[in-house]
């Protein structure tokens, strides 16, 4: 048999192969494990039933299938946030984005959840980069940006429709492990974890033109959704004065005028930071920053609010005024400051989640310490948005999120050799790498005959 | 009788102090950073393919002496740099770049990057729209890249002429032109001119428009160009009338401005090539080329480089089949000739790590690709790529001494440049703030002389 046709065989069975059951217990031995909140070298993880059941130093329990690790690294599944994964299939193509409302009449309200899709060819290249979570926010006139120039976007258009309004709405938690065999519609942790605002200078641009409007507005805003949660009845009676908001809105933040639902705010500027500080302060609302470029200049003012920091290490130029102090070292200043932080990839997180690996060993070469980069792709993402001992973390009871990495993760040199989700090892495979394998081979038929 | 220009020419097409301005001097201070100097107890990655540990790199007026193993001389009175531990690689070239004409901050009035008024505006130029006050010039520079080739963006079928500058710290842009080297032209395929001028109902407003305009310009610019030379032949009359766009463009056909031409899709390349072939001259490099591993033995075998990223897909449909193999596929075929570009000021600071991901999955698809050779994809094949490879790019006795000294391996994502050389200077030393400039933009603004309190120095 001629190698192009052992190759197109490898090719076929990977393409059949059948995810392994979450029902069957799985040890990972010998391998460096990070737990997220420590190092176990030589360690076993145990994996049963979809969640951790046991890590430490013992051997494999009898009847488990064992995966050696040795000289590997074995690392929690990495937690997207600020993600599109699952939102978006190309960032250019208006019908495949459910990440951005438009809608005049609907703001808060909006749920991102309900256009998740599981089948969405974005999931598995993330998987490949070590991404088994992500927190999927609405996207708003601030939002982590492509790579476009202005001018060669023109005639893009927004078909009449609006930019979104002071709240862009509330980002929900996937799974990036969807059961494609039994509909795959079990991607979908927990809908509505947050609520996301724009701060600065879009969410200037969204209250009108200057900071002074949105800050009014916010406020305004609050007093109205309590207003409304105090007056419902007389809201359904038509007894209450008009609102500036629908009640669909109203009610989705209701929650956050409790402090019950966290805001994830985008801001850049350190005074901006402050302001929002206060604001949370003031109305008793509970906020994550993201962004947060200049946050290393308020780094001890974030940390005493115990406000935790979505953020890119890599940002460091002045896109703008309200990013003139943008600095390599944001991430490990707040981190050394005792700001709970966690690292985004690039670009919004969808197609290049998977760089967000690259953006932690990039935090770590300009001063935070190896292990908070680690915590940083991992437990601190499962912390800030309620779901610590979920997972995020190799511990007994989180789900089984496990990636098996050649060596070091934040290295690209590295690359996964086993990868878990929710107990149930993934195939390594993705749409790029079909594309790479059809056209490696070299046969008598067309590239399209090579499947 | 054949008639000499009264002005001085260097080409067969009229030149004017425009385009070989006499240089408003950088101030940076050459000849005192620029001791001659070696560097010994090093890995060189010479960018020829070439790994040598306990390596030793003399640099003797700004040039490359020599480049040997530990046994290599070092001439009396030279500097030693002691790199024991370290890594040395030429100075990293990027192809595409837009920075000083889309800089920081990106504001009204800085955007400078897209003459998107027409169609073809080949009669631009990217070097009249550079502000060398750019603060990422510095930051690429703190990255290792000590050469770029800054080009107009891709909202047209041609941009206008690209130019390649040495990163050094200028008022001026002429004190950073590299001399020498050729001018090019963007070309710009696929969505971004039909998606421009489609939408203000004007052509092109599709992919055939797109290639009708290619077409009559060069159709145009091959008239002009018969005028210019019979003129020159025959001395008769008067001389043609300058045409600014189609001059560029007749340098195309007569190849001594260089085509660099953004084009995603395998399908569209191949009919780049037929133009090209149609109007005789020649493509250097196809940018973005996200599918260039489907043309892959093509491209190798018209001698056409692929200037590509690692990470970057799915962000428009001219970027769905974008895969992370691409450049090690591409740079399987014999002749080829694989670049690593950024397109963006943040990535540009990393092309190395670029790098690095494009490395990791050539061997994750069994491709034996040496860490010396892919070196290349930064430094020597992208200078191939804008036609500077006889100035730099690779570690060779005569080569402009441009080069890196990096804390590790910089296919490891924890090394940094530690030192960068341009012409032999020091330009910019990580541990000495002496050698960390400063743009004009930079002084003064929030967070400015401050440094981030209870960072250590990079761990690793």
């Amino acid at each position: 048999m001629r190698l192009s046709h052992l190759i197109a065989g490898a090719v076929a069975a990977l393409a059949v192969s059948a995810p392994a059951l979450a029902q069957e217990t799985v040890a990972i031995v010998g391998g460096r494990v990070l737990t997220g909140t420590s190092v176990i070298e030589n360690g076993t993880v145990v994996i049963r039933d979809g969640r951790i059941a046991s890590v430490g130093t013992g051997g494999a329990p009898a009847g488990a299938r064992v995966i050696d690790a040795a000289g590997k690294v074995v690392a929690p599944g990495f937690v997207a946030v600020d993600s599109g994964l699952g939102g978006s299939e190309v960032s250019s193509v208006r019908g495949t984005n459910e990440l951005r409302n438009a809608s005049n009449s609907l703001s808060a309200a909006f749920d991102v959840s309900y256009g998740l899709d599981p089948w969405s060819f974005t999931l598995p290249v993330a998987r490949l980069g070590g991404v088994t979570r992500a927190v999927v926010v609405p996207q708003h006139p601030g939002s982590s940006g492509g790579h476009y120039h202005e001018d060669e976007t023109a005639g893009v258009g927004d078909g009449g429709l609006h930019e979104p309004g002071l709240f862009a709405g509330q980002a929900a938690i996937i799974h990036l492990g969807p059961n494609l065999q039994a509909g795959g519609q079990d991607i979908l942790v927990k809908p509505r974890v947050a609520m996301v605002a724009p701060f600065g200078e879009a969410g200037a641009g969204v209250a009108g033109g200057a900071r002074g409007a949105e800050f009014v507005l916010f406020k305004e805003t609050l007093a109205e959704v309590r207003l409304y949660a105090r007056n419902r009845s007389a809201y359904e009676r038509a007894g209450l004065r008009d609102l500036m908001l629908s009640r669909a809105d109203l009610e989705a933040l209701i929650p956050v005028a409790e402090g019950s639902m966290p805001l994830i705010v985008t801001v850049s500027r350190a005074s901006d930071i402050l302001q929002v500080l206060r604001l949370a302060r003031e109305e008793g609302v509970k906020v994550i920053l993201d962004g947060a470029e200049e946050g290393w200049l308020v780094a001890d003012q974030i940390a005493a609010a115990g406000v935790p920091v979505l953020l890119n290490p890599t940002d460091n130029l002045p896109n703008d005024f309200e990013m003139r102090a943008a600095r390599m070292e944001n991430a490990a200043a707040l981190n050394a400051a005792g700001v709970v932080i966690a690292i985004k990839g690039n670009e919004g997180s969808t197609h290049r989640a998977r760089e967000a690996r690259y953006n932690a060993g990039n935090a770590v070469s300009h001063g935070l310490p190896y292990d908070a980069a680690i915590a940083a792709l991992t437990v601190n993402p499962a912390r800030i948005f309620g779901m610590a001992g979920q997972f995020g973390q190799i511990a007994p009871g989180a789900a089984g999120d496990v990636v098996v990495w050649s060596g070091d993760p934040l290295e690209p040199l590295s690359q996964p050799s086993a990868v878990f989700v929710g107990g149930v090892e993934q195939p390594l495979e993705s749409r790029p790498l079909l594309l790479r394998d059809r056209y490696r081979q070299q046969t008598p038929m067309p590239p399209a005959y090579r499947n | 009788m054949r008639r000499t220009p009264s002005r001085s020419v260097t080409g067969p097409w009229p030149r004017d102090w425009i385009s070989r301005p006499i240089p408003i001097p950088s101030p940076r201070p050459t000849r005192a950073c620029r001791a001659n100097f070696a560097i010994v107890g090093a890995t060189v990655l010479t960018g020829t393919d070439r790994r040598i540990d306990n390596g030793v790199v003399v640099v003797t007026d700004g040039k490359i002496a020599a480049v040997g193993d530990a046994s290599t001389p070092v001439p009396g009175g030279y500097r030693v740099i002691d790199a024991r531990g370290r890594y040395v690689t030429p100075g990293v070239i990027d192809v595409h770049s837009h920075l000083g004409v889309y800089p920081s901050p990106g504001v009204m009035g800085m955007s400078d990057g897209n003459e998107a008024t027409s169609p073809n505006t080949a009669q631009v130029w990217a070097e009249h729209s550079i502000w060398p006050q750019d603060p990422g010039f510095n930051t690429a520079r703190a990255g290792g890249v000590t050469t770029l080739h800054i080009l107009p963006g891709s909202a047209n079928l041609f941009g206008g002429r690209g130019v390649t500058v040495r990163n050094v710290p200028s008022i001026t842009m002429q004190g950073m032109k590299m001399p020498g080297a050729p001018y090019s032209v963007k070309m710009a395929c696929g969505e971004n001119p039909s998606r421009v001028y489609g939408s203000r109902n004007q052509s092109p407003a599709t992919g055939m428009g797109n290639v009708a305009g290619y077409r009559a310009a060069f159709i145009a610019a091959r008239e002009y160009k018969a005028k210019w030379d019979k003129w020159r032949e025959d001395g008769e009359g008067s001389p043609p009338t300058r045409n600014l766009q189609n001059e560029t463009l007749a340098g195309v056909l007569d190849g001594s401005i260089l085509v660099q031409n953004h084009c995603y899709r395998a399908d569209e390349m191949a009919v780049m090539m037929d133009i090209a072939k149609e109007f005789g001259y020649r493509i250097t490099t196809f940018h973005h080329a996200t599918e260039a591993y489907k043309l892959a033995p093509q491209l190798a075998q018209a001698g056409v480089c692929a200037a590509m990223w690692t990470g970057w897909w799915g962000f428009k449909m001219e970027a769905l089949d974008a895969i992370e193999e691409n450049a090690a596929l591409v740079d399987a075929q014999q002749g080829s000739c694989a670049v690593i570009h950024s397109d963006d000021p943040i990535l540009t600071q990393r092309l190395n790590q670029e790098a690095a991901a494009a490395l990791s999955a050539g061997r994750r698809a069994g491709l034996n690709i040496s860490e010396e050779h892919a070196i290349g994809w930064i430094t020597s094949n992208a200078a191939r790529a804008i036609g500077i490879a006889d100035q730099t790019g690779s570690l060779e006795t005569g080569k402009r001494a441009d080069v890196v000294i990096w804390s590790a391996d910089p296919f490891s994502i924890y090394a940094r440049a530690d030192q960068v050389f341009v012409d032999g200077a020091l330009s910019f030393d990580r541990m000495d703030p002496a050698y960390q400039p400063t743009s004009d933009f930079e002084l003064g603004q929030p967070g400015y002389a401050l440094t981030a309190a209870n960072v250590a120095e990079g761990a690793r």
